[in-house]
């Protein structure tokens, strides 16, 4: 591999590693909030219980999500330095500003966690909720960089100079708003199926209590509320992306639904393999129509094809694959969520099994549906990695060693997310599920 | 002043809080693993104080490279090239530290070799992070493809290079048994106070000796620092005054009886890192990688840098009350420092 391809290699895999705890660390604090509020609005002790476990367990992946948001916020500058300068000079605030709401969230969790027992309700849930805000904001500021490098603005080239610079122009770039909230509630979404994968398979468990058993039964039923609705309101944000694409993106769009020919009446292609050579889609489901009504709200709207971009500028056509499969991971959730829910009011029973086997996979679904989804955003983008500005290539470090860096990197991410596992696993299992009195949650917490 | 000069005033002001806050977080983690077994109590303080702030310590640590890109933007792209190994070791090690000292929370079967982890890992991050300096003085870079290029094996082989990452480690450890010292004597533990107080007198004049050593092995492409050192003696002289006075504080008996001065002790070393940091940023200016990058070369537009500067102060404001209040609950408030 050359130094540009190992750069990609070695960020990439340290962002899709990273995103995995970053993206628990802004969803779980949002199920922590509401379990905090339902607790003091039902008085259910139940939910005490469940957010002070959640936020064990976020706790253990905050240790993890922390240093490596350090680490690819300096392997940003490490590995992209052309980056980095055009960066410096022209969207520097988000990063700046993204400190603060670190601060805020490394604050305000401290506090949470080991003031709690000195702290009235009223500032605990205060405190969790600034958590919350913290983690969120975080994400709504890297994600700004993100969009920035995918429509920039507020700044002009010069014969490789940067000038005109106006700071505030480039932080609300146009495709912020669209692109943050979908980030904002994939992240919220992912979180409650996260913790929904947990309740069912502790139902699958056979708890030993009927106690027990509907304390799961409240988490995952909850959990299932809230990502149903979030990930309904995730789609529409879903559609105001791909028209923000169509907008400001328009090749990033045809490759995705891998479309050659510009035209009106657009078809929306499912499934099937992009062809290079023949300039066509193999082996997809087409609904007629459809992409441009997605692009325009209109049947009639002229929708660009790849053709219109020279071959040398199109993104690599792999990204029709993973766009398909985080359209249809989102629509899949929505349709399991909203039928156990409906199932729990409807019927009234307990959940069968075979349901419960199959919510196993709602949190892990989920985090793919995130995954598949920066990548496709990302390798979407290519060749470029400032839209229309600066190539990929000329942003890459000349540093040596990256390949065993890439090697060493690898194994590292590969060791923690399994001792992570474990700690987690074992976690649980040595403090499971009790009915004491809540009161005492300082003891627990001293321990952490 | 110039935007420039502003600019790596804050730097540097950033530099100094992290290598002080950095120095005692790393360092209450070594200790938390040195005495986990032959003094728990000991250990038990050193948790008490880390349990809060390692987050919070670490924000400091974007905080300096978000600074550093923001102001320094064509900074980035010469230190990006030239540190991305030795950066690269300390981002592996923070990632050990940080995960193994959550997981040593966590699992109490194998907590002591988690601790362990956590511990030796820490240790070795401010010694390496300070490595940054003598790579910044020259002699270890040459320029291949119009492209700088780190010289690892000249660095691996100079003295100069363990001579500094000696000295980071040791006043790690001074720093943070000082400040344990302190913190112990603030919980009401007279005998973890005096532990850490036993350290620290043994650790400060070989961290001060260390400095110096530093300084002496520096090699020949880094001698213009040396001279330019000379030229701010003045500001060496007090800091090593300032030391005097603080290790001078470990045995001042105080009213109650009790031994030692240690939160003087801390304030005056805090102060000669204070006075030597200047005086050492004052004589590398105006470079930031001698002799390629010097900081008027490196720094944004001034728009951005307007805009930063807003940023900052603002934040700044907002965030002082949240800070108040953590100093509170953490370093300040009986309930949470005296509990067993």
């Amino acid at each position: 591999m050359d130094n540009v391809m190992l750069a990609r290699s070695l960020f990439g895999s340290s962002m899709a590693f990273h995103i995995i705890f970053a993206t628990l660390g802004v969803g779980i604090p949002f199920m922590i909030v509401i379990a905090e509020i339902l607790y003091q609005v039902k008085k259910d002790k139940d939910y005490a219980m469940l957010a002070k476990r959640w936020t064990k367990g976020l706790a253990i992946l905050l240790g993890v999500a922390i240093p490596s948001g350090t680490l690819v916020g300096v392997m940003l500058s490490l590995l992209w330095p052309g980056f980095m300068e055009i960066v410096g000079q022209v969207i520097a605030l988000p990063f700046q500003i993204e400190i603060w709401a670190f601060f805020l969230e490394a604050l305000f969790m401290s506090i949470y966690v080991y003031a709690a027992d000195r702290l009235p309700a009223a500032v605990r849930i205060l405190s969790v909720v600034f958590v919350a805000i913290g983690s969120s904001m975080s994400a709504v500021l890297i994600t700004d960089a993100h969009a920035w490098m995918n429509t920039p603005s507020g700044f002009r080239l010069e014969n490789g100079q940067v000038v005109d610079v106006h700071p505030w122009a480039a932080v609300f770039n146009p495709s912020l708003a669209t692109t943050a909230m979908h980030v904002l509630l994939s992240a919220y979404m992912t979180g409650a199926f996260a913790v929904a994968s947990v309740a069912a398979m502790k139902l699958l468990k056979r708890p030993h209590s009927e106690r027990e058993r509907a304390y799961h039964y409240k988490s995952l039923f909850l959990s299932l509320f809230i990502g149903g609705i979030i990930s309904l309101i995730t789609a529409l944000s879903g559609h105001e992306t791909a028209q923000m694409l169509h907008a400001h993106q328009p090749e990033k769009l045809a490759a995705a639904e891998g479309l050659f020919e510009t035209q009106a009446y657009a078809p929306l292609s499912i499934g099937g393999v992009v062809d290079k050579e023949t300039r066509s889609i193999k082996g997809a489901i087409e609904i007629p129509w459809a992409l441009s009504f997605l692009a325009g709200n209109r049947f009639d709207t002229i929708v660009k094809g790849l053709n219109d971009f020279p071959e040398e500028e199109w993104p690599p056509l792999f990204v029709h694959t993973l766009f398909n499969l985080m359209v249809g991971i989102g629509m899949l959730l929505i349709l399991v969520s909203v039928f156990t829910v409906g199932f729990r009011i409807l019927a009234k029973r307990p959940y069968p099994r075979w349901l419960l086997y199959s919510l196993l996979f709602a949190g892990p679904l989920s985090m793919v549906g995130i995954e598949t989804g920066w990548v496709f955003s990302c390798t979407g983008r290519q060749p470029w990695t400032i839209y229309h500005i600066q190539k990929t290539a000329s942003a890459a470090t000349q540093a040596q060693h990256l390949g065993s860096l890439f090697v060493l990197f690898l194994g590292l991410y590969a060791f923690l997310l399994i001792v992570t596992a474990v700690v987690m696993f074992y976690y649980f299992k040595r403090h499971p599920v009790t009915f004491e009195p809540v009161e005492g949650r300082s003891g627990e917490g001293r321990s952490l | 002043m110039s935007d420039t000069q502003l600019a790596i005033t804050i730097l540097w002001c950033f530099i100094f809080i992290y290598s002080i806050a950095g120095s005692i977080d790393f360092g209450a983690g070594f200790w938390s693993m040195v005495f986990s077994k032959r003094n728990p109590h000991a250990a038990d303080i050193a948790n008490r104080f880390l349990s809060p702030s390692w987050e919070v310590t670490n924000v400091f640590l974007v905080l300096l490279v978000v600074a550093l890109v923001g102001f320094f933007p064509r900074a980035a792209f010469v230190l990006g090239t030239l540190l991305l190994v030795p950066v690269s070791l300390v981002l592996v090690l923070l990632l050990f530290r940080s995960a193994f000292i959550v997981y040593s929370y966590s699992v109490q079967k194998h907590e002591q070799a988690l601790r362990i982890v956590s511990g030796i890992t820490g240790l070795f991050i401010p010694g390496l992070l300070v490595s940054v300096l003598p790579i910044s003085l020259g002699g270890f870079i040459h320029t291949e493809q119009g492209f700088p290029q780190l010289e690892f094996g000249t660095l691996l082989r100079s003295a100069t290079l363990y001579a500094h990452v000696g000295f980071g480690i040791l006043t790690e450890l001074f720093l943070s048994a000082l400040f344990l010292s302190d913190y112990g004597r603030e919980a009401g533990n007279e005998q973890v106070s005096q532990q850490f107080r036993s350290l620290a007198i043994v650790l400060g004049p070989l961290a001060l000796a260390m400095a110096v050593l530093a300084t002496f092995t520096m090699v020949p492409e880094a001698l213009w620092i040396v001279a330019r050192m000379q030229e701010q003696s003045v500001w060496f002289l007090l800091s090593v005054v300032a030391f005097a006075i603080g290790y001078g504080a470990l045995w001042i008996r105080r009213k109650d009886g009790r031994k030692g001065w240690p939160r003087l002790a801390v304030v005056m070393t805090i102060l000669q890192f204070a006075l030597a940091s200047y005086a050492y940023g004052k004589a590398h200016l105006p470079y930031i990688v001698y002799p390629d990058l010097t900081v008027e070369a490196g720094i944004t537009n001034h728009s951005m840098f307007v805009s930063l500067l807003w940023g900052y102060g603002f934040g700044t404001v907002i965030l002082l009350p949240v800070f108040v209040l953590f100093w509170w609950l953490f370093l300040k408030d009986k309930r949470y420092l005296r509990t067993k």
